[in-house]
């Protein structure tokens, strides 16, 4: 979304992943964004991610809807085809997009706006569904792209930039997603990378669908001391649940943790998600815990970042319709049409 | 002899006058909705329909799951015509609530049936009354409750049968095969069958002058509805995604698409299926799983209704812009707002072909029988990719939901799919760059890739944004312009692809011409015939897409007077045309019927006449 071009020659001594690839390898566009914003930390968490992870560019597919958070899938992953849709629909074009092929990783990213206003119906269905991916709202409590509007996760408490007053209280993304069925349910904080790095390894690894309610500052219209979504009030009301450690299939794991302060949640994939625990005693594979410590953690006015709840097995969308093995998307002819005999007697059926 | 108690009732009709003729009359049944009526008389009708004649059945019903009066009008006619027919010959009034209209709308020396368990005067001495206490008979043969109300359906089939001469075994057949597998219900339905058909024989013998005799002009026919035979044109035109979204009247053919998917498209071995099914939240989503999955190469369609294209027209103007294949089915009903969801119209030509904001438009496709809805179900498919755009295919009521007699489905098995302009990895390895919106051909349609093609080529940004010819983001106005422009010339390339009109110029030698579409076929060939016995000369022109090809913009111009023939308020097909082409508005005369029901024959040769008659000069030509 620029006329800038960054330099495609790399220095020489760059670290490099499995696939023999640099960190610049999953970059995208220059940002345009807004200097600070938290929507380009969450781009270069993304790019750590997929680098760390060795993922093939091309075999991922990023979709979007509209806002300055559906910006952002230009600025990473270049290599990676990119769809931004319509507004508040990119659950749906993602939902189709999986049926297809689903082979491919799908990383959505949506905003407050999107997500929790014009588009909260297809969230809400995209989660109930099951859908196999990872589904990331960049979480800024306001319309930036418009100058600052109140969205519908801006706390009731957290004033206007201009001082007005927000007339009616929050929508709580994650809540709902663990109600509806989603499988992998985090909330982290655009400037945590440390804890948002692994999450997002873990999310693109768990099959099902996978939602990350990423605090992202609005560095322009949201991020003043009377607002609950700035770069001070999250720092100062972070509640961490664990640190993660995300171990990929055939991986040791390094870390020590102390007897009995971790969980470690085995993926699909084989890979493993390791959760040390830095306060109470929090099973996220319990959804009745999770929903009553975020309503807790709302009431005490903090912040509860980590994985909030997981299933580690559970089905997908592809698994539900029971949908073929080989992508719908590769099959031909031969594979879908029943031919003229079966259609001699569909006609004699017909009389 | 067991009904003898009843039996003096029926003789009330030794009337003067009695309709008589054989295999061409109207017969309506009035019925309760809920009451499982509809199953029987499409039974009468298929009874009819392998008697040799072809019918024309037609469900007019309500809104509504139980309660209120629904109706069901068969047309027989051994010439074929399948259009609505003003007038009935025979009512089956089944209904006490709606007894008034369905006696008021009996022809003179015609027919009415009804159960005279409770009986009535309906205060006309010029039709032929025949009582059958239906549901004493009922009570009489069943004891479940459930059974007595249902069975009176079959019981008048069977009396039918008998007073119309038609052979019993056909019903006993067809019986025999709606129930197979569930064989314990094949007796009480033929007990009910031979009620009716026992009362009449020994009650209305040589009563009734219509009569059904056996033919052989359904040979080739089947019947069967238009939203069934788009449904198994999508499994043959290798959909494999149904998004959508339930909305009468279209609701019927996704249906069929997992009917036939259910069938046809299960992998040996695994049982896994090769389709994907997915009852959308509502028809945004419906639309955007359609797009999602057409973008990342697989053929997908949805099916609603007008409510529902005004819902998806957003993404409509989106899949236009970044030109992904799309195929929606519009199965018109009564509009505007909820409208006549029950009820037929043509009302969605402009939302349709210019569905959304900005300058947009949509090929369009309109099928007039069951056959062509299947042959335009594939090749929407084959339009949408080899343009990479949304195709809409146009049904109404009528011919969605209705059974028609229709020519039998054909295919070619050497038939390949035409994909497009899609990249494969060995393309993009081969040409020397990639840009998602270069016009390389110079025919407006550019090359395409499917994510995850290729590791390092080929890859893009689709969006709804301005773009130039690499998918980039440019709010540069005259890029803009350019692509805008690209895209005009895309949909000129294919109106020279779409299908081409069909004619009815019995001489060719008129200066005036009819212009009809879509399900007004079937009435228009009547009328048609009947002008030419009224020594009325006229071309006629049966427009079949959008964008109008030469042929169509020839036979205009090669007509004085145009009729254009619409089920609609506002000639929406004459705004079409006039906008489209630069027609002088004085040239093109619509005949509007707009009331829900299907347009009759009757009907537009009165408009023609009519108007012919006023103005001398121009018929005199």
């Amino acid at each position: 979304m620029t006329y800038i071009v960054k330099p495609k020659n790399h220095h020489p001594l760059l670290e490099k992943n499995e696939l023999g690839l640099t960190r610049r390898d999953y970059e995208g566009a220059v940002s345009t964004l807004c200097a600070g914003c938290g929507h380009d930390s969450i781009s270069s968490g993304i790019v750590e991610a997929c680098f760390q992870l060795s993922l093939e560019s091309y075999k991922v597919a990023k979709l979007s809807g509209i806002g300055c958070s559906s910006k952002a899938p230009a600025y990473f992953l270049n290599q990676s085809h990119g769809f931004n849709s319509v507004h508040g629909r990119m659950p749906s074009v993602a939902t189709g997009a999986a049926m297809a092929n689903h082979e491919l990783l799908y990383i959505g990213v949506s905003g407050d706006g999107d997500s929790a206003s014009i588009g909260i119906g297809q969230f809400i269905h995209c989660a109930r569904r099951q859908l196999n991916m990872t589904y990331i709202v960049e979480n800024n409590g306001t319309y930036g792209l418009t100058k600052g509007q109140f969205s519908a996760t801006n706390d009731l408490e957290s004033k206007s930039k201009y001082g007005d007053d927000n007339l009616f209280p929050s929508i709580d993304l994650p809540s709902m997603a663990i109600q509806l069925g989603a499988s992998f349910v985090a909330r982290s904080f655009s400037g945590d990378k440390e804890q948002l790095v692994p999450l997002l390894k873990a999310a693109m690894s768990h099959k099902g669908f996978s939602f990350l309610d990423i605090i992202s500052p609005c560095v322009t219209f949201n991020n003043h001391n009377t607002s609950t979504k700035s770069y001070d009030y999250i720092r100062e009301h972070n509640d961490s649940l664990s640190k993660p450690d995300f171990v990929p299939l055939g991986k040791e794991i390094t870390t020590d943790y102390q007897q009995g302060s971790s969980i470690k949640v085995p993926l699909h994939d084989g890979s493993l998600l390791s959760l040390e625990k830095l306060s109470e005693d929090y099973d996220p594979r319990d959804k009745i815990t999770a929903i009553k410590s975020i309503q807790e953690s709302q009431r005490d006015n903090k912040v509860l970042t980590g994985l909030l709840y997981i299933d580690p097995n559970s089905k997908d969308l592809k698994e539900i319709l029971n949908v073929s093995d080989k992508p719908l998307n590769t099959m031909e002819a031969k594979d879908l049409c029943p031919g003229s005999e079966k259609l001699k007697e569909i006609n004699s059926s017909l009389r | 002899m067991g009904y003898a108690e009843f039996s003096l009732s029926g003789s009330k009709s030794l009337l003067m006058s009695k309709i008589s003729s054989i295999n061409d009359f109207v017969i309506k049944f009035a019925n309760v909705n809920g009451s499982g009526s509809a199953s029987a008389n499409q039974m009468f009708a298929k009874g009819v329909f392998r008697s040799g004649i072809p019918v024309s059945p037609k469900n007019i019903f309500p809104s509504n799951i139980q309660g209120l009066p629904t109706w069901f009008e068969v047309r027989v006619n051994e010439k074929g015509y399948l259009g609505r027919r003003e007038g009935i010959d025979i009512a089956v009034a089944m209904n006490p609530q709606s007894y008034g209209q369905d006696v008021a709308d009996l022809k003179q020396g015609g027919y009415l049936i009804y159960d005279s368990s409770w009986k009535r005067d309906f205060g006309r001495d010029d039709i032929n009354i025949l009582e059958i206490p239906l549901t004493k008979l009922c009570v009489q043969e069943f004891s479940n409750p459930k059974q007595r109300l249902l069975f009176k359906n079959l019981g008048y089939v069977g009396l039918l049968a008998s007073i119309l001469e038609m052979d019993k075994e056909i019903y006993i057949t067809l019986i025999k095969e709606q129930f197979k597998g569930k064989e314990k219900l094949i007796e009480p339905n033929m007990k009910a069958l031979e009620i009716g058909y026992k009362y009449a024989e020994e009650n209305f013998k040589n009563l009734c002058d219509i009569k059904v005799k056996q033919s052989d002009k359904t040979e080739g026919l089947i019947l069967t509805s238009g939203n069934d035979a788009a449904g198994l044109g999508c499994v043959y035109g290798g959909a494999t995604i149904c998004a959508w979204y339930p909305i009468t009247p279209s609701t019927s053919l996704a249906e069929s698409f997992e009917k036939y998917s259910e069938k046809f498209r299960v992998e040996i071995g695994t049982d896994k299926n090769k389709y994907a099914f997915i009852q959308a939240e509502d028809e945004l989503a419906a639309m955007g799983m359609t797009i999602g999955a057409n973008w990342n190469g697989a053929r997908a369609f949805t099916a609603t209704s007008g409510p529902g294209v005004s819902l998806m027209s957003e993404f409509i103007g989106l899949a236009y812009f970044a030109e992904v294949p799309a195929v929606l089915f519009n199965v018109q009903r009564g509009g505007p707002s909820t409208g006549m969801p029950t009820r037929t119209q043509q009302s969605d030509i402009l939302s349709s072909a210019y569905a959304s904001h900005g300058d947009t438009k949509h090929i369009m496709l309109i099928p007039s029988d069951p056959k062509e809805c299947f042959d335009f179900a594939v090749e929407a498919f084959d339009l949408a990719e080899r343009y990479q755009t949304p195709v809409i295919v146009l049904l109404d009521l009528d011919l969605g939901m209705n059974d028609w007699s229709s020519k039998q489905f054909e295919w070619n098995d050497l038939k390949e799919y035409d994909r497009g302009k899609v990249l494969s990895a060995k393309d993009l390895d081969e040409i020397e760059e990639f840009g998602r919106y270069l016009d390389v051909d110079g025919d407006g349609v550019p090359y395409r890739t499917y994510p995850g093609t290729h590791p390092q080529k080929g890859a893009y940004f689709t969006r709804g944004t301005s773009h130039d010819e690499y998918a980039r983001y440019t709010e540069d106005g005259g890029k803009n312009a350019e692509m805008l422009s690209r895209l005009t010339k895309k949909f000129q390339t294919a109106s020279s692809t779409v299908p081409a009109p069909a004619f009815n110029q019995k001489k060719n030698t008129s200066s005036i011409g009819v212009v009809y579409f879509g399900s007004t076929d079937c009435s228009m060939q009547e009328a048609l015939d009947d002008l030419e016995e009224q020594n009325i000369d006229v071309d006629a022109m049966r427009i079949r897409s959008f964008p109008f090809n030469l042929e169509v913009w020839e036979f205009i111009e090669d007509h004085d007077l145009l009729f254009i023939v619409e089920q609609n308020r506002d000639g929406q097909m004459r705004t079409l045309l006039m906008a489209e082409g630069g027609i002088i508005p004085d040239k093109l005369v619509s005949i509007l019927c707009f009331d829900g029901q299907p347009i009759t024959a009757s009907y537009i040769t009165n408009k023609i006449n009519a108007h012919i008659s006023g103005t001398p000069s121009v018929a005199a030509s």
